[in-house]
């Protein structure tokens, strides 16, 4: 039991990172500009799919720093040419302008990459066990996912909270006219957070690839979570997201992990009641859980739990 | 006077569906023409809610889908017990479901609008579909829900077995419901849904409650995507978890906004011209899902009213003619159009040949019939000199095309601004 609480908790902490890596992301982007970015999870599939090409030919440590990067001027690229020109249309039309996007990206990244999963596998540098407890291992690969992922958070924090840069954003998440009064270019403002939250999903990619599966379906199968993060966490908030994040990966880490079922819980008088549901192990129920949370959360409290604005 | 040229116009309609299968009479035009009317529906339905009452949302297909299931067990239940019912009425058991889920997901999801709806939707729609796959004995698992519309009992004689009878059924409930759904836009509530799309502060300010608005909107709606879902249930036979999920919700999203989600006739343009590309491009290309998606875009970028939006942007110098001193400036600009989207195809199409099949078929292939090889430059560059060629011939054309308009809008007669 012991076992499975440390395990399970390592792992929700470390899912709840990399989800914060991209909700992050999506949050600094939705207060900005009052997109929601569909095609966010589509950013953290080219990083992964970037990664994989990469470290084929010159290493997985390049693609480390280049991916990343490359999937930064790619979003920054896509504001600038795409996004800013549907901007006048209404927030509607951006968020079309997303969906859309999601969609070509999983197509061109199916058709060039093929539709099954990819061999990305972790650097041998890094293709050992860490420790061992209980019994059972714990693969180093997975500590080096967390130890870059709390690296971000922290990196994210200071360049927020300390520097100018910082202080220029979050001054233009509230005040974007007051701050294009003061000189600076906002909407260049906004292409850098763009291509910033883009690079960070794409960072999450292609530390993910590896431990994770790398396919064309891996954005579709994140991006849907991505939203409940930060619906539960409050619109907006980036401490919000942080807490949504990990209270979603321990979640659904656990519900995987335990396999007891409601007719376990309470009795066989569940199955009269629930049906099949009384009968079916949580860990088939476990997919539902986030958006079961995201319906619990909007009924009692709207603006999600750190949130103060309504859209 | 108006009133005439509604009925007329509604006439017209219901001759159209009436002689749809005698004009195409293969069976697989009969087939397609089911499934647009369905999708017409679908469309239709969503567009109370996105063009309408300004509510975007991801996941209409719950509705479509979850009246579906209803209706295909509906059905076995009443082949199973001999009961009296004809399957004509099918449909009302699928809106009576959509409502049914619509009163329960609509509480929930209209208390706010905007993203935050968009978003709600999406959940609720991945909601269902996770539940989908754990609950077998509804859903049916993989499988789905199959069921035989010909058990039922007959309906003055016809049992519904041949294609063409279901066809003639789904253009009854089309033709039913795209006169409900327009009636609807006419009354009080139907401009009240509109102010909350355009203004919902000053709805408020005079009284309205603009939650209740969406609210109702929402379950109407859910209520004809049920009728839509409970028609596809008897035009397959089969309902299965992919009419349900996020593909199904796009989709019809994709349809709205492509016919124009600003006019009520925009969805079932939509409609009609997307179930043809499917069914069409599908058998023509492996891309097209890709040509769906860029498609897409392309519209949202630049003609976001969609096809309609288009044509009614057209029809007032149509009407009196002046629509003659748009044509040399819209065929000059039409040369680098075709280019670039013959560019574009071609680009796609080498793409898609050289990565998905040249391992296995070689790298031989036709594109609208020429054969090339795709393993050799030459036709790389012809599609890439067509593509940039037509991308600059269009920037080149475009001022030429705004100043048409400009005139042909300012013609004596129209305005009085520039005489």
């Amino acid at each position: 039991m012991l076992e499975l609480v440390t395990f399970s908790t390592l792992n929700g902490v470390l899912y709840g990172m990399l989800l914060f890596m991209m909700a992050s992301g999506l949050t600094l982007i939705f207060s900005m500009m009052g997109v929601l970015n569909f095609a966010h999870a589509s950013f953290y599939m080219i990083g992964a799919y970037f990664g994989f090409e990469i470290s084929r030919h010159i290493g997985f440590w390049p693609g480390f720093i280049i991916a990343p990067l490359l999937v930064g001027v790619v979003g920054a690229l896509i504001e600038r040419y795409g996004l800013r020109r549907v901007h006048r249309y209404g927030h509607v039309a951006e968020l079309l302008f997303t969906f859309g996007l999601a969609f070509v990206i999983e197509e061109l990244v199916s058709m060039i990459w093929g539709k099954a999963p990819v061999d990305y596998r972790p650097p041998p540098s890094l293709d050992f066990v860490a420790f061992s407890l209980f019994g059972t291992t714990y693969p180093a690969y997975r500590i080096f996912m967390l130890a870059t992922a709390v690296a971000m958070f922290v990196f994210l924090i200071l360049v927020l909270r300390r520097t100018r840069v910082g202080l220029i954003i979050q001054a233009a998440l509230t005040h974007p006219d007051m701050v294009a009064m003061l000189g600076h270019n906002v909407p260049r403002v906004f292409m850098m957070v763009f291509g910033v939250g883009a690079g960070l999903a794409g960072l999450a990619g292609v530390i993910a690839g590896p431990a994770l599966v790398t396919q064309p379906s891996m954005a579709a199968l994140l991006g849907p979570i991505l939203f409940v993060v930060i619906v539960v966490g409050g619109l907006g908030s980036l401490g919000g997201a942080f807490v949504a994040s990990l209270l979603i990966g321990l979640i659904q880490t656990f519900a995987v992990a335990i396999n007891v079922s409601l007719a376990d819980v309470i009795g066989p008088t569940a199955a009269g009641i629930f049906g099949e549901l009384g009968r079916a192990p949580l860990a088939q129920i476990a997919p539902v859980l986030p958006y079961l949370l995201l319906v619990l959360v909007l009924i009692l409290r709207p603006t999600g739990l750190f949130g103060t604005r309504e859209s | 006077m108006t009133g005439m040229r509604y009925l007329l116009c509604f006439a017209a309609v219901a001759v159209a569906l009436l002689i749809a299968p005698v004009v195409f009479p293969s069976s697989v035009a009969i087939t397609t023409m089911s499934l647009m009317g369905v999708m017409i529906i679908f469309a239709l339905s969503y567009n109370m809610l996105l063009g309408q009452t300004g509510l975007l949302s991801f996941g209409h297909a719950v509705y479509y889908g979850l009246a579906g299931f209803c209706a295909a067990h509906a059905m076995n239940i009443i082949a199973a017990g001999k009961l009296p019912v004809p399957l004509p009425v099918i449909p009302l058991v699928g809106a009576a479901a959509g409502l049914f889920f619509g009163v329960i997901f609509g509480a929930v999801s209209t208390r706010r609008a905007g993203t935050v709806f968009a978003m709600i939707s999406l959940g609720l729609g991945e909601l269902v579909a996770a539940f989908a796959l754990v609950l077998h004995t509804f859903f049916g698992g993989e499988d789905g829900i199959s069921t035989n519309r010909t058990k039922l009992l007959a309906f003055f004689g016809y049992k519904f077995g041949p294609q063409i009878q279901v066809y003639y059924l789904i253009a009854f409930w089309c033709f039913v419901c795209i006169v409900l759904m327009y009636a609807l836009t006419r009354t009080p509530f139907g401009r009240m849904c509109n102010a909350v799309r355009d203004n919902p502060e000053r709805v408020e300010f005079i009284g309205y409650s603009t939650q209740r608005v969406r609210f109702q909107a929402f379950v109407l709606s859910a209520m004809f995507a049920g009728v839509a879902g409970a028609l596809a249930a008897i035009n397959f036979e089969l309902m299965n978890l992919q009419s349900i999920g996020a593909a199904a919700s796009g989709q019809v999203l994709l349809m709205s906004f492509v016919g124009g989600a600003g006019h009520f006739a925009g969805p079932v343009i939509g409609a009609i011209f997307v179930t043809f590309l499917q069914v069409s491009l599908s058998d023509i290309t492996k891309a097209w899902m890709l040509y769906f998606g860029l498609m897409f875009i392309f519209i949202v970028m630049y003609a976001p009213g969609g096809m309609a939006g288009w044509l009614a942007l057209h029809w007032p110098l149509l009407r009196n003619g002046r629509i003659v001193r748009l044509l040399p400036a819209y065929a000059l600009a039409a040369v680098p159009m075709l280019g670039l989207a013959l560019g574009g195809v071609m680009l796609i199409e080498l793409a898609h040949h050289m990565l998905v099949q040249a391992a296995s078929d070689g790298p031989q292939l036709s594109i609208f019939g020429i054969p090339m090889n795709g393993a050799s430059p030459w036709p790389w560059l012809a599609a890439l000199v067509l593509f940039a060629g037509g991308a600059f011939g269009v920037r080149a054309a475009w001022p030429r095309v705004a100043d048409a308009w400009g005139r042909a809008l300012a013609a004596p007669g129209t305005t009085k601004v520039n005489s």
